[in-house]
């Protein structure tokens, strides 16, 4: 029998459903039953699909997300060095309720109520869920900032770290610096979302530089003791390629910033002054997850069963991607953050049936970086579950680096980004 | 009253084909997405990634299990490759040498 043949019988049949006959079929499958999605970044987009795809298209699922289309954090940092248009890194939300089933709403989640199942939208709307899934990306910690409260502030000294309008508006800053200029970027310590994020973009605006303003200067201010990822090979970048481009300083914490006179101010060291300030400032869970009271690691990252993603703080609510107290050797990444969002669908699917959820959850992470416009460094791992400390634990023996940068693996990072963003959006 | 047993028998067993045909989400699929990230849902790439949907079985294992021991050169594959027990990577190339090309 075709499925849509098998459908449509059972639909003629719900007269019967009344009697109470049908209901514990339709749990079984999971049929009628509500998901709502929140965010629809790399960890929800791909979470709404894949609850469609592990249904059967059986589970209803609404993703709620207020840009009109996604756009990547991942290449972003080859629009800032001129390598790259925005529209190359935006790709419509379409697919996903045409080809999956999935009801987009543009809005924005106002609260949770965790006991009643309702999601209650910024325009007043309300949702009813019977599981919910939250994926709401990071939130800047401004507080630890004071002077990015002032007037004009936060529209002067740019983080450009979700990629969007930021990533433009950066961009236009370096086109204005003048040659000469110097570009100032600061790192918060670890844990904040892309480990090596930060060190591609100073080869990115580096690179950008050498063409167009080669007097000009990058220097890093990293409040970690030393670079937090693929350091061998983004030092030997720097010197290959940037030498005397780009400076790297580490154990500079910023604690301040003055945007009238674009200054840096550290815990330790000296004030620091520069054309262009890109204060990448410290993260949380994004805001809906704390105010939810989920953020149950030092407030600022929520604590998930990694079986299922539920949230510890709430039964029937799920966290993934950026978003969680990640597990040992766990990146904050967008791959990262693609697999959580099918462990997750798959444990969703299963619970509205009735079944125990996967047991097993095995899954890799790949991260490309660009060192110049051509060549591109990895990191790679295994990660899987660990029943007795029941958390995800590196794979003994897998995983590992670039052994050097290559054109090859730059044509294999673009090829990772078609892939996650069709497999997380078409 | 016939008709209606009827109906309700037919509807017993809808429900047992339901259960029956109601695809459980398996471990393997679930491993199986993990590599979607990189060679496309189901198998099936976007440009420049290889498809591992449809391809033979045999194949796809004797290439995994070359990347794994190093004899296959590789940029990345022989480091993921690594990190899974043979056993995992057959039942993963068996599930995409199901999926249609």
């Amino acid at each position: 029998m075709q499925r849509r043949q098998f459908v449509q019988t059972l639909g003629a049949g719900s007269a019967v459903a009344g009697l109470g006959l049908m209901s514990g079929c339709a749990t079984s499958a999971g049929r009628g039953a509500k998901v709502v999605v929140v965010g629809g970044g790399y960890g929800g987009a791909t979470a709404a699909k894949y609850v469609r795809l592990f249904s059967d298209h059986n589970i209803e699922v609404t993703l709620v997300e207020p840009n009109a289309a996604f756009v990547s954090c991942p290449i972003s940092n080859m629009v800032l060095g001129g390598h790259k248009t925005m529209a190359d890194i935006t790709v419509p939300y379409d697919n996903l309720s045409k080809r999956h089933g999935v009801k987009v709403v543009r809005d924005t989640v106002a609260s949770i109520d965790a006991t009643k199942r309702t999601v209650k939208l910024a325009s007043g709307g309300e949702l009813p869920y019977d599981r919910l899934i939250l994926s709401p990306g990071i939130d800047f910690m401004w507080d630890t900032l004071p002077g990015m409260a002032k007037a004009g502030a936060a529209d002067k000294v740019l983080h450009a770290w979700k990629a969007g309008p930021q990533t433009v508006a950066l961009r236009r800053q370096l086109e204005a610096l003048p040659d000469g200029g110097v570009y100032a970027l600061s790192i918060p310590l670890a844990p904040y979302r892309c480990p090596p994020g930060p060190y591609e973009r100073a080869c990115m605006v580096a690179s950008y530089f050498k063409k167009a303003k080669p007097k000009s200067k990058v220097v890093i201010f990293d409040a970690n003791d030393d670079i937090t990822s693929k350091k061998g090979l983004f030092m030997k970048a720097w010197d290959e390629h940037y030498k005397g481009l780009i400076e790297y300083r580490p154990k500079h914490k910023v604690v301040d910033v003055d945007a009238a006179t674009n200054t840096l101010k550290f815990e330790f060291n000296d004030d620091f002054k520069a054309g262009v300030l890109n204060v990448i400032p410290t993260q949380r869970a994004g805001e809906i997850a704390v105010k939810t009271g989920l953020a149950t690691a030092n407030a600022r990252w929520c604590e998930v069963d990694f079986l299922t993603f539920e949230a510890k703080a709430a039964k029937n609510i799920h966290v993934l991607g950026d978003a969680i107290q990640i597990a040992p050797a766990m990146p904050k990444s967008g791959h990262m953050a693609n697999q959580h969002g099918k462990t997750c669908a798959a444990a969703v699917v299963s619970l509205l049936q009735g079944k125990e959820p996967p047991s097993l959850p095995l899954y890799a992470n790949t991260c490309y970086s660009f060192v110049t416009a051509t060549d591109v460094v990895h990191v790679a791992s295994v990660h899987k579950y660990d029943a007795a400390q029941k958390t995800m634990l590196a794979v003994p023996g897998s995983g590992g680096l670039s052994s050097a940068a290559s054109a090859l693996e730059g044509e294999y990072a673009m090829a990772w980004a078609r892939n996650i963003w069709a497999d997380s959006l078409a | 009253m016939v008709t209606t047993t009827n109906k309700w028998l037919a509807a017993g067993v809808l429900c047992l084909a339901a259960a029956g045909a109601q695809a459980q989400v398996n471990q393997i699929k679930v491993w199986a997405a993990a590599c979607a990230n990189c060679h496309g849902t189901d198998g099936r790439a976007a440009a420049g990634a290889v498809s591992l949907a449809g391809q033979s079985k045999n194949d796809l294992v004797q290439k995994l299990q070359d990347f794994k021991t190093g004899k296959r050169p590789a940029t990345i594959m022989h480091q993921l490759a690594k990190g899974y027990t043979d056993e995992q990577l057959a039942d993963i190339a068996g599930y995409f040498a199901a999926q249609k090309k």
